[in-house]
Order: C-alpha cells, then structure tokens, then sequence
C-alpha cells in the first residue's frame, strides 16, 4: 500500500473546462467546501471559444491535489485535468510592479531590472511600472531585490503551464471516458 | 412543430419516460403549470410543502431506479426543494429537480420571489442549469436526465426562466440518451480475483452502489462460489436478503454484533459500491489497517478518500462483476462460513418488556404485506429498523443516510408508494414526523396506503441517547412531551389513527393497519407508545474501532 507524501507543497493543476459563465464558481467553490485553498488561479479562454484553460496552484499535501483533481473531474464543466508537476513542463507569470523612481533612486531601479531582463511599461515624473515574465521563482527574487525600494503596488498573473514537447492536456482521459 | 417552453419542456419529459412528478405551482412556474394541464399526460402529486415533494421524488426515484422529477417555484419555492437535493446528492439519488424564475427582465434586479438556486444547490448537485434561451430549454432537459441517471448517479437541477417558458421555438422529438455504464476490463480485475482467491477469510462490504447498478444477483452469486459472508452499509439494505445465509447484517456504528465480530476476523475486506462513510468506517485510519482491502466503486473520488486501498476499480458494479465472477473457480471456505454463523448465533437483542420499539419493528417486519417499501426517518427508529426490519429485495428500503434529514420519510413514503404501485410502510419517530407531518394530508388527499409506525418516545431519542453516554445525561432540549394526540391528528386529517400502548397490542393493532393499507384505504397512523429511555445497541463511539462495540449502555 503506497502512502501519500505527507509534506505540503505547491502543487500545479491545469486544467480545461467549458468557457461559460458560472464555471469558475464551480471549481472555487469546490476548494472552499473541502477546506483547500487556491494559492493562484488563471484563467482564460483557448483556441476553442467554448473552452476556458485554468492553471491552479495549490499548497497541500498529496491527498489533497488528488482528491481535489479527481473531486474536479467529476465536474461536468472540467473537460480535461492533470497534474502538471508529474509532467516536463514549462512554467511562466507575469508581474506588473509600480515603484517609485525618482530621480535619486532611478538608476538603481533600472540597473536591476537590467539584469532581471524586466522591462519597464510606464514612467511617470517619480514612478515607474516595471514588467516582468519568468517562473514564479524568478520573480520572487527580482521582488526580494526591488522591495527596499517600496512597492506602490503589483499584481502578479499566477502561474500558467504548458508541457514540453507533443504533449497536451487535451490527450488525457477523464472520469467520464471510464464510466 | 414551433412550441412555446412550457410545452417543449412537458414533451422533453415525456421522451424521457416522466409518469409522475411532484411539486407546488406558484408565479413563475404558472406556463408550465399551464402546459402539465393542457397536456394531461403526467401524473401530478401536489404535496403540502416543496421539501414533500423533493423527498417524494427521492423515495419515487430509490424504489423504481428511475430519475424523481419535482417541480418548484422561484424563491421559497426553490429554497424549500434544497434539504431533498441535498439528501438526494449524499445518497446518489438520480433526481431533476425544475424550478420557475422571474423573467430575463427581472434576473438580477432582487425581484419578487427572485432567488439564485443555481448558486445554492452547486454544492449539493451534480450539476445544474439556468436556461434563460428557449433554444436551449430541449437539450438542457435531456442533458440533466442523462447527468442524474449516469455514472454515480445524482440531482440535477433547472432553473428556467419564465420568458423561457412563454417563448416559442421549433421542438424537435428526440429519443432519450441511455446510460450504458463501460464494460470493466478483465485485465483491471485480475488483481481483484487473485486477491480473492488468495484469501481465507474475505468479507464483503456492499453499499449502494450495488443497488444503484442492480447488482444485486452478480453479489448473490459472489457470495455463493466464493462462500463468503457479507454485511451491508444502510445504504445498501436489500442489497442481500436479510433472510440470505451470507448475510450478517448492517455494518457500521449500531451495525450488527456479528457484522463487526466477522469483520475483525476478516483477512480480506471486499468493499463494493461504498465510500466508508464515518458512521461506517468509524476510525478511518485504523478500518481494516492489517487487511487486504479491496475497493470497486463507480466514482473515482471516493477511491483512497475516507480508507486506503489496497486493490482499487473504478467502475460500475453490475459490469465489474459480471467480469469478475467467471475469474473466479468455486471456492470452499464452509470453515470461515461456519465461524460467522457461531457470531450470528452470538446476536442476542435485549428482549425485556420495555424494549417495545423491537417488538413493534420486528412484528411489523413479519405481518406487513410482502415486498413493499420500508421507508425511515432519522433517528434511533431508523436505526432499529435497519436492524429489525428484514428487507429481502433492493429498492424496498428507502432511509436518509448521508445527509440524515429528520422529516424526509413523510415525504419518502408517498413517493415510494407512487413509485411501487405498493403500499408503504414508514417507521418515523415523533421528532421527526413533527416536522414534516403536513404531508400526511397529500397521502390522505392522493388516497395513498401508507402504515406510519410512529415510535412515539416523547423525546428526541438519539440525540438523548448521545446525552445519556457523553452529556451525563443533561437532557438539553430534547424532551419533547407534546401534548398531541396522534390519532386524533390523523382522524383530522382523514387518515386512519391506531394506537399502541402495550405489548399486547402489537399483533393485533399492526394486523388491523397493515390490513387496512393492503386494502388500499389510503393512510393509518399507528402511535407506538413506548419509553423514553430504549437505546439503540449495539454502538460503536465516533472514531473508535470495531473491537470496542457496545452491547450494553455505557453512560457517563
């Protein structure tokens, strides 16, 4: 009898699912009711208008990501899911952030973004909206280095996943293929 | 042929076979109030409150097999349908579930008798719709029958829109879409039959899951060629005859002495269409921890969710059986079948006098006319009735499991009597039945022979019981000593009222009702005086394990 890692961590589920209104409450309201959290979630529309990808990070152990995927395969909606960390995949998020940049503080500013390759979106007399796409790793440590310059505010996009190579999500089987 | 909503949707249910529905009209379900009249083809059961007729649809819906329809509606009416769906949902009940709402106009804007059902029943549906085009009112019809009668089965419900209704669009007849459950693979259960025929000591564990796939025969079978006992959880009551010599009862927290007893001694657990529900797994993590545990089930999720397997198929019992069996050679195991026949003998049930709720139960399990519905409410009397009853066909046992509703059998046992074409028999306790008594007056009213055995206690048994063991019998809120006479409650309704007060009115009071709905003379109330203090034995605490059953009352 195999035993599930018991250890948290951050788990990547993607998924496609029906683009219409009312999907996204579904699925959240599935992680509400079974006590998980999202850690990120986006969203949206694909190739095929009458289908939504989603890419869902959540922080739990084992138990919890199969559950929740196999609780999210159930779903009339969910057309396709899968664990996207079983798989060789790439990784990526968008940050904006608006920093200050007056002119004191400007060329620091843009020396690190230098050498983050972040690219700076707007500049305004004291700010400056910096740019920035990589693997949610990169950009926590390119925030780490901006921070001391105070941040006015960010949004990050959560991550997005595809995998290397051939394959897609839409090659898997779900639960309504075996029933 | 252009029709307007309404009259597509009554269509939609006919091509999907609708005999009878239950519901409550109202402002934004008139169109098809309209168009159920006009029609004339449905057979309409208006109950008192909407919860009736959910759970009628419920009890219509386990005793045929069939999808239970109930209609609603907007605001009040759709709230008062969602403690039926939700019980329905925890017992896999297939059921469509229609609601009105207040036009496209109105949507949005808190009108009258406007409420959003969709996002309240999301978590206690399979899956729900709100149609606000008529051009897809056909196929969303079709689509819920075919989501609430497939895989695990489940509610479904629809809000349409009352523009929906009056708007008028070309309907096509379509023939209804048949779930044919896949085939289970030989490959996926040669684990399974190694397993088995590696045992000396399996036990089967069947749930509902065997009832919703008719497996029924396929687990006779089982049991005979492999010579192995089998409990049952409530669920799956009927399932195996009471009667069958595999058979050792219910399983679970007042499960039967020789269920738990078998299952201890047990090397291999065979669980079949069941999710080790708390009330039945107890402590989930040490169930069946030094066994070979072997899981079939049609829902993936419930695979490794409450009890680690250690063999896992997901799929339909009725096809992984049908597979399974000729995998497996005729195994002789008479030395363990001898074994939990010595446990059945060791089944003693406390016989004194004021034990009268046994009496009651298992003479009414004896007199009531054969294969009729048994329908429960919640509570100790549900209990004593899975432990009492002898219920020898699936689909005769109707009884709220998962979500537990209090006040579901009234409703129930209407709908297992339309369902049937049978008179029904419900076992209810006072609580209970206070809560849901008002729809004694659609049975009277729909002439429908239902026997209420009412354990009258005066108080609220099981939560009492639970105060008497962990409370130090700090009796909070649960003695209820109404002054009602219950057979004068059924006189007024136009029901039949019995009563008994003794053990000597047994036969002969439970004769002269069971006598009177064979008859087909519409309901009897039989108020079951009995005392305050019977218990529900055995007992096996939350979250202990099967070795520390209870067989006496242990109070703190």
């Amino acid at each position: 009898m195999a035993e599930y890692r018991k250890d948290p961590k951050k788990n990547t589920i993607a998924a496609l699912v029906s683009n219409r209104s009312g999907v996204l409450t579904r699925i959240s309201g599935l992680f509400a009711r079974r006590g998980y959290n999202i850690e990120s979630l986006s969203v949206c529309a694909t190739e095929d208008p009458d289908i939504s990808r989603m890419t869902i990070v959540l922080i739990g152990d084992e138990y919890m990501l199969y559950q929740m995927i196999k609780q999210m395969d159930k779903l009339d909606d969910v057309k396709k899911i899968g664990c996207a960390d079983e798989l060789d995949c790439v990784y990526r998020e968008l940050l904006l952030v608006k920093v200050p940049a007056t002119p004191d503080v400007r060329g620091q500013v843009v020396e690190i973004k230098e050498i983050y390759k972040a690219k700076v979106v707007d500049l305004s007399p004291d700010t400056m909206v910096l740019e920035l796409t990589g693997t949610p790793s990169k950009l926590d440590a390119f925030l780490k280095v901006i921070e001391p310059y105070g941040i006015i505010e960010m949004q990050r996009t959560g991550v997005t996943v595809l995998a290397r190579g051939r394959h897609t999500l839409k090659d898997r089987d779900c639960y309504n293929d075996n029933i | 042929m252009k029709m307007k909503g309404a009259e597509i949707l009554i269509n939609c249910l006919l091509e999907q076979g609708v005999d009878t529905i239950f519901g409550y009209p109202g402002g934004t379900v008139l169109d098809i109030y309209d168009a159920l009249f006009r029609n004339g083809k449905i057979n309409h059961i208006l109950t008192a409150h909407e919860q009736g007729a959910a759970h009628a649809a419920d009890g219509y819906a386990r005793v045929t097999g069939k999808t239970g329809v109930c209609f609603a509606t907007s605001g009040p009416g759709a709230t008062n349908l969602v403690t039926g769906i939700a019980t329905a949902y925890m017992d896999s009940v297939p059921m469509v579930a229609i609601t009105g709402n207040v036009g496209l106009n109105f949507l949005g804007r808190d009108s009258f008798q406007e409420i959003d059902i969709c996002g309240i029943t999301m978590p206690i549906t399979k899956h729900n719709f709100i149609v606000k085009d008529v051009k897809d009112l056909a196929d969303t019809v079709r689509k819920a029958f075919y989501l609430a009668g497939s895989g695990r089965k489940g509610p479904v419900l629809i809000d349409i829109l009352k523009n929906v209704q009056t708007d008028e669009c070309e309907y096509t007849p379509a023939e209804p879409a048949h779930y044919k459950p896949l085939p289970v693979s030989k490959e996926k259960m040669t684990p399974v039959a190694e397993a088995i025929a590696a045992s000396r000591r399996p036990i089967i564990m069947a749930g509902g899951g065997i009832i919703s796939s008719e497996a029924s025969p396929l687990l006779k079978q089982l049991c005979e060629s492999q010579d192995c006992p089998a409990v049952y959880t409530l669920m799956g009551k009927g399932c195996i005859p009471d009667d069958d010599r595999h058979c050792l009862g219910m399983i679970g927290m007042h499960g039967t002495v020789a269920a738990a007893k078998a299952l201890m001694r047990a090397d291999t657990v065979i669980a079949l269409g069941t999710r080790f529900s708390d009330r039945v797994a107890l402590n989930r993590d040490m169930f069946a921890k030094d066994k070979t545990v072997i899981h079939i089930d049609i829902d993936n999720a419930e695979i490794d969710k409450n009890v680690r397997s250690d063999i896992h198929v997901m799929g339909d019992l009725h096809e992984a059986l049908e597979t399974l069996l000729p995998m497996l050679g005729k195994t002789n195991r008479a030395e363990w079948l001898d074994e939990v026949n010595v446990y059945k003998g060791e089944e003693k049930v406390k016989k004194d006098t004021n034990f009268l709720a046994y009496k009651i139960i298992s003479t009414a399990s004896e007199l009531a006319p054969g294969d009729i519905p048994v329908v429960t409410d919640v509570g100790q009397h549900q209990m004593w009735t899975a432990q009492y009853f002898r219920v020898n066909r699936p689909r005769l046992f109707c009884s709220s499991g998962g979500l537990g509703t209090m006040g579901y059998g009234m409703g129930a046992a209407i709908g297992a009597c339309f369902g049937s074409g049978k008179p029904a028999v419900l076992i209810t306790g006072d609580g209970c039945f206070n809560m849901n008594m008002n729809e004694l007056s659609t049975a009277v009213t729909q002439g429908t022979p239902i026997a209420i055995l009412l354990m009258d206690n005066g108080v609220l048994g099981m939560v009492r019981q639970w105060q008497k063991i962990f409370y130090g019998r700090r009796f909070s809120q649960t003695t209820l000593h109404k002054k009602t006479d219950y057979v004068k409650f059924a006189e007024s309704f136009g029901a039949k009222g019995l009563r008994i007060e003794s053990e000597k009115d047994v036969r002969p009071v439970l004769k002269e009702a069971f006598g009177y709905i064979a008859a087909g003379k519409g309901p009897v109330l039989v108020d079951c005086r009995i005392s305050e203090d019977e218990n529900v034995l055995p007992m096996i605490k939350p979250g202990m394990t099967y070795d520390t059953q209870l067989t006496k009352m242990e109070e703190n």
